[in-house]
């Protein structure tokens, strides 16, 4: 099933709404790489509230997706993590660690937006923010 | 006692089929004594209470009538050999004592208390024929010993659903989230933390952060007296999950203690922002809602004069 990839001003946002396979999930993953550097966009969102279930291949392939966008030149930030997934995910141990996630869509545009100003407008390095 | 259970095993040795045969006549017997003695037995039996101080939180007049329903229903127990009708009988009367600080012994007691004084009333009546003295008690002593089991029971049964409401509604009040302020919850625990209570807490507090649209959380543990290592690693999750939605977690108030125990445990806490005291946690976590909110407008402002 294709996760369609929408655009908005300078991110892209990606809406998963139902249960990816492996290879739906890579494929995804290659999507947004490629459109990161096509569009030149400076943020990715990908939203998950429709999940109801994560596994290891899912955290990972997230995990790479924000990695590999960041060396793109873009941020990425996970929303939408339902109460329960999150927490069967820290007991399997896949916590996400150096991946930016927030409640929902709307607190990820405004994480991108602080993210995008502040590299921006700051010459000197801001400190961490937080979220990191 | 001795000399009846030799006796009554001497019988059912002798002739059991008799035994048998006439033992629902002789319960007939026995109902109808105990239906014709009613007043005086019931009152023995309320004096018998009264003497041996039991069912002190309740008035005498109260021991009286509580005794006379029973009284009613055990006799029908006997006579009709059923015993829901008891049953039912023994958890409402459970229920209206119970509140009353009524202790078990003391239900137990004045149930074998009323064994006793029915068993006394038919060894006087049966005292020159022993032959049937035996019978009747052979018939008698098992429905008794039955109907006693059952009030007790009863009584037992009630009192630990009484507990297992009380564990759960105590559980409920014990895990409250509190919103201070927009984006700030704070989460007092206090008491013992088990696994399962645990669990609830993170799942409580999981729920409240998407409800309220939190970003920082102050857990507060001084009321916490100790923690294990299944404990603190259960916390550590609750931090990782929590900022999986996007909230940061901050733990104040750990004790002395605790935190010597955790050292030396050798549990992880490294990812875990930690304030000495609530006052500090709060501080801290306006300090990072502050610190949120700040870049957009900061830099908004200085935004232009480094464009030109």
């Amino acid at each position: 099933m294709e996760v369609p990839i929408l655009r908005q001003g300078q991110y892209l946002i990606a809406s998963i709404q139902s249960a990816l396979t492996d290879a739906d999930l890579s494929h995804l993953r290659e999507a947004l790489i490629a459109q990161v550097g096509r569009s030149r966009c400076r943020g990715v969102i990908v939203d998950v509230t429709a999940l109801d279930v994560m596994d290891s291949f899912a955290v990972r392939t997230l995990r790479d997706i924000a990695h590999m966008a960041r060396l793109r030149g873009a941020e990425t930030v996970i929303v939408g993590i339902q109460p329960d997934v999150a927490f069967a995910m820290v007991q399997l141990g896949l916590t996400l660690k150096g991946v930016a996630t927030v409640l929902d869509l709307e607190e990820g545009l405004a994480f991108l937006n602080r993210r995008t100003e502040e590299r921006t407008f700051d010459t000197k390095p801001k400190k961490p923010s937080a979220r990191g | 006692m001795e000399t009846k259970k030799s006796m009554s095993v001497s019988t059912r040795a002798s002739d059991p089929q008799a035994l048998s045969e006439s033992s629902a006549g002789l319960l007939r017997e026995l109902v109808a004594h105990l239906r014709q003695n009613r007043t005086q037995l019931r009152e023995e039996w309320a004096r018998r209470i009264t003497r041996a101080e039991l069912l002190t939180a309740m008035t005498e007049e109260e021991i009286f009538a509580e005794a006379t329903a029973v009284y009613d229903n055990y006799v029908e127990a006997l006579e009709t050999g059923t015993f829901e009708a008891l049953q039912a009988y023994s958890r409402r009367l459970s229920e209206r004592i119970i509140p009353r600080g009524v202790e078990t012994d003391e239900v137990v007691g004045i149930v074998l208390l009323l064994r006793d004084v029915l068993a006394r009333s038919l060894f006087t009546k049966y005292q020159d024929n022993v032959e049937k003295l035996n019978r009747i008690l052979d018939s008698y002593e098992p429905a008794a010993n039955r109907i006693a089991n059952t009030v007790a029971v009863g009584f037992v049964e009630e009192r630990e659903r009484i507990i297992r409401q009380q564990q759960e509604a105590i559980r409920e009040l014990s895990t409250p989230v509190l919103q201070v302020r927009e984006r700030l919850l704070i989460l007092p625990i206090i008491g013992v933390i088990d696994p399962q209570r645990a669990r609830q807490l993170t799942e409580q507090l999981l729920r409240a952060i998407r409800a309220n649209r939190a970003k920082v959380v102050v857990i507060d543990v001084t009321g916490v007296a100790a923690m294990d290592s299944g404990v603190a690693n259960h916390l550590v999750q609750t931090v990782e999950a929590s900022r999986l939605l996007g909230a940061t977690v901050i733990v104040t108030g750990l004790s002395p203690e605790i935190a010597q125990t955790l050292v030396t445990i050798g549990v992880d806490l490294s990812e875990m922002a930690t304030v000495g005291d609530l006052q500090g946690g709060i501080e801290e976590a306006e300090r990072l809602l502050a610190d949120r909110a700040a870049p957009t407008t900061q830099v908004r402002e200085i935004a232009p004069e480094s464009q030109r």
